[in-house]
């Protein structure tokens, strides 16, 4: 059995596992990062509109700061996410955008002067600042106050993905490319290490090492549609809750990204609603102006995509063989500004639909798109209860996202998150030496256990027909719309499934690669994880962001203003067990409110009233934005020192 | 860009019954020579070769090797020869191939099995040859203070030459490839042309000519131009040869 040792063990290539390596190395540790696929392969390539930071230099971004990022962040999470980790992430995305740019991303600039524009549905001239020319730009994205998401044309993904990469090979990190993490190795809860697959050769091999990140994305492909790669399958988070002492938060809440492209699912970027475009019915009309006169078409996620599945529910959606679908309409936006700015939407359109975008509609529904859930941390990315574990990014649950995350917010939130989780993870491997320690038979342990997994297939059950009857599940029952009685079947099915995944069989012996294995040993993991978003999804009896019940339609801020943790103690048990962790009103920056678009009513948390109260007296006395801000709710000390300072703004240091 | 002829599938009484044919052979099964492999699929509307080899897979041969990630042609996993020609399976619809595909593992790359090819290997190789960072003058920038302006079309003549998705069809495609293990190829002159043309990068002429200068970079690509004929992004790829060559010829 071969043994790698290391400092950091980095689970996935992607731009948080890659910026958390980057982090590592430079406070003068060893990491090595593991890697599903080529590290420029991985899912954060995909990403096309951008990542949002509050910048200002646009004319549209005119008054931006953290402070509005903030407010736009806490109403998209519907006030589920944690407002220190929000305070944290919107002071450090600056910072990202910036040492990105440094590194070389081509980020697209101002252009001083005449600006053309389509706003609400009319075209528009704006003027550019002098000042700004050559500054970052950005564009507008939706739930947002302000044009905050900064972009590179529309592979924004791919641009930064590459120059991250690239300077991961300039730092000599090593890459293991195809080796697959099976299992968490852990004693007296701390964890020193992986037991890892090649998915190339088939063999297996152990990283020992001083701390451990999960950086593996989300879990897309636990739904039949899906914006996700193929490789989003969540073996990270389920190899977190497979140690039986980790836990996942909040795994309930799932997004729904509102135009993918009917049928294969695949993503048009959210920048075409942003940039101008607009989602029109059956009879060509914009239903989104009906639904939110204030927003349309640039409410959260969350609002769009269930109005989107209301209009198609009451008829007003296009009949295809596909099953109904709504248009998404950029034709208003010209061909330059596709060519240009949407062209990998352009290149979307042609290679997958057979249509230009210049001058035909796009067919579009909501898919599964983004996991706010995740391996529940603290603000320093390591886990509640395993020492040594640490997560980031969309694997993550730390928890900036709540019940939904804003559009722009996971590209920023990969490498911030990763900006500041390399820190407490040099941290952590240089105060707690003293607590590091294997011990051979516990190596052994779970060399021994994978092995016997893995020869384990000789049942009658098919993997692939299982993952698929799975998928369908999740996508029929835990989707957009959920009921209990719907949440209950759904449950009782994964839990049959869940039972037949005991008995899978695997028919190819081949040596090597053996994707046939692959789905074997993924099948029950997936569905643990299933399991975990559909028991979530069933208990907790309110509508808050992206999860709607439609039995209990009003958010309930009374008794559900609480994070959902989920752990898997005992592996024969055929649920995860839940607890739930409350948030505190009255440390809130911003107090539960209407969130500026979707439904206004809600019960309210007895202590709403009196925290609002000393919200507004504490505005009231007439303090400096910072000011204010540190005697509400202080955060600076949460951050590593490198990343505390103020953030220059062109124009705030320019009045 | 290649517009597809929309053909409308659903006038049609019968669908196609297409044949593929695959190169298969896996390095781990060394006693088993290389074969051709033939599976019957039904077409189905807007069926691309991903939903074709994963229903191969699913129903006829779980044992099938094929690569796919993004299934969006943005990743560049899935490039293999299909039909004779390099290019990214994900985004290949059946409806533009005749009714027997064949297919077979990108050339010049080291073989999983079947059709998964070890391009990532190759790449990071070539990056590291070629050193495809930014090579800047100060060592730290200060995160706090406001970005360095840059010039807006300069950006975007960057992110023109950055839509590389190192695919490998380029490679594939590529005569002096095939024939010199040590080629950079189009991909690793390409990114280098990139990084000429940000002025932020301290590099100069000299120091590209130290890594591209011979043979084994601009001077061994005989002109055939394969690589731009199959480049799935149609990055200017000849026209960025053609440059750096006549640079590097420059440098004394």
């Amino acid at each position: 059995m071969e043994i790698v040792h290391t400092d950091a063990l980095i689970i996935g290539g992607g731009l948080a596992g890659l910026r958390t390596a980057i982090g590592v190395r430079r406070r003068g540790f060893d990491a090595i990062v593991l890697s599903l696929v080529p590290a420029k392969r991985s899912h954060s390539a995909t990403a096309q509109g951008g990542m949002q930071a509050s910048l200002g230099n646009s004319v549209k971004g005119q008054g931006d700061n953290e402070d509005v990022h903030f407010l736009d962040t806490v109403r998209g999470s519907d006030w589920g996410a944690d407002q220190e980790v929000v305070r944290m992430f919107v002071h450090t995305a600056p910072k990202a955008v910036r040492e990105l740019a440094a590194w070389g991303v081509p980020w697209n600039r101002v252009r001083a002067g005449d600006r053309h524009s389509v706003v609400d549905g009319k075209s528009v001239t704006l003027k550019e600042a002098e000042g700004a020319h050559g500054l970052i730009d950005a564009r507008n994205f939706g739930g947002t106050a302000k044009w905050r998401t900064c972009y590179v044309s529309d592979g924004t993904g791919h641009s930064l993905l590459y120059t991250m990469s690239n300077q991961a090979i300039a730092e000599q990190i090593p890459v293991h490319e195809r080796m697959e993490a099976l299992s968490l190795i852990h004693e007296d809860g701390r964890c020193c290490g992986a037991v890892v697959r090649n998915l190339a050769t088939g063999q297996l091999l152990v990283y020992i090492a001083k701390a451990v990140a999960i950086a593996t994305g989300g879990c897309g492909r636990l739904y039949r549609t899906t914006t996700n790669a193929v490789i989003n399958e969540g073996m990270g988070a389920a190899m977190a809750l497979e140690t039986g002492i980790a836990s996942l938060g909040n795994m309930e809440a799932v997004q729904f990204h509102p135009t993918a492209i009917v049928p294969s699912g695949i993503l048009v970027t959210e920048g075409c609603r942003g940039d101008g475009g607009l989602l029109l019915d059956v009879d060509g009309n914009r239903f989104m102006a009906e639904y939110e006169p204030e927003k349309k078409e640039l409410a959260s996620r969350d609002v769009v995509s269930r109005w989107m599945e209301h209009h198609i529910r009451s008829g007003k959606g296009v009949k295809s063989r596909f099953g109904d679908h709504l248009w998404l309409d950029i034709r208003l936006l010209g061909k330059e500004h596709i060519t240009t700015r949407l062209r990998e939407v352009n290149e979307i359109c042609h290679y997958f639909l057979g249509i230009d975008p210049v001058e035909k509609l796009i067919p579009v529904r909501p898919a599964q798109h983004y996991s706010m859930g995740g391996v529940r941390t603290n603000y320093t990315g390591q886990s509640l209860q395993l020492r040594g574990l640490f997560a980031v990014g969309e694997a993550a649950c730390w928890d900036m996202h709540g019940f939904n995350r804003l559009g722009g917010n996971s590209l920023a939130e990969t490498v911030v998150g990763g900006m500041i989780v390399g820190e407490y993870m040099a941290e952590f491997m240089e105060s707690s030496s003293w607590d590091f320690r294997f011990s051979a038979g516990v190596v052994q342990q779970a060399v021994t256990a994978q092995q016997k997994l893995l020869s384990s297939f000789t049942g009658p059950e098919n993997p692939v027909r299982i993952i698929e009857e799975m998928r369908s599940i999740m996508s029929e029952k835990v989707g957009i719309y959920r009921t209990g009685a719907e949440l209950r079947e759904a449950v009782t099915q994964l839990q049959s499934l869940l039972q037949r995944a005991k008995h899978i069989g695997v028919k190819s012996g081949a040596r090597g690669a053996n994707p046939e294995l692959v789905s074997a040993y993924r099948a029950g993991r997936m569905l643990k994880l299933a399991l975990c978003i559909a028991q979530g999804a069933l208990q907790r009896e309110e509508s808050r962001g992206a999860h709607f019940r439609a039995d209990f339609p009003l958010r309930n801020d009374r008794d559900w203003l609480c994070r959902t943790l989920a752990t898997w103690e005992d592996p024969e048990q055929m649920a995860p067990t839940l607890r739930y962790e409350p948030l505190d009103v009255m440390r809130m920056e911003l107090p539960p409110g209407w969130r500026g678009y979707g439904a206004k009513e809600r019960i309210e948390h007895p202590y709403t009233a009196q925290r609002q109260a000393e919200v507004e007296a504490a505005r009231n006395q007439g303090k400096s934005r910072y000011e204010l801000q540190r005697e509400l709710m202080p955060f600076e000390h949460l951050l590593p020192e490198s990343l505390r300072g103020r953030n220059a703004r062109f124009q705030e240091d320019s009045v | 860009m290649n517009l597809i002829p929309t053909r409308d599938l659903s006038t049609k009484e019968v669908p196609r019954k297409l044949r593929i044919t695959v190169l298969r052979h896996n390095p781990s099964e060394p006693d088993i020579t290389p074969y051709l492999q033939t599976f019957e699929v039904v077409e189905g509307e807007g069926m691309t070769l991903f939903i074709a080899l994963n229903e191969i897979r699913e129903q006829q041969d779980a044992s099938l090797q094929f690569d796919f990630v993004c299934r969006a042609g943005v990743c560049g996993s899935c490039a293999m020869i299909i039909n004779g020609k390099p290019a990214l399976a994900c985004r290949t619809l059946t409806r533009d191939l005749p009714d027997h595909i064949q297919l077979a593992p990108l050339p010049g790359f080291e073989l999983i099995g079947d059709l998964s090819v070890n391009t990532g290997k190759w790449m990071r190789h070539m990056a590291e040859r070629v050193q495809t960072w930014l090579h800047r003058a100060e060592q730290t920038v200060s995160l706090d203070a406001l970005e360095e302006r840059q010039d807006p079309d300069l950006a975007e003549k960057i992110y023109e030459l950055e839509r590389c998705i190192e695919c490998g069809c380029c490679v594939a495609a590529c005569g002096t490839a095939q024939m010199r293990p040590d080629f950079v190829g189009a991909v690793g002159i390409l990114q280098l042309a990139r990084f000429k043309l940000d002025p932020r990068d301290t590099r100069e002429d000299a120091d590209y000519y130290q890594v591209i200068g011979d043979e084994s970079g601009v001077f061994g690509c005989m002109t055939l131009l394969g690589c731009e004929d199959v480049c799935p992004k149609e990055l200017p790829l000849a026209q960025q040869i053609a440059y750096m060559r006549r640079q590097m010829a420059l440098v004394k």
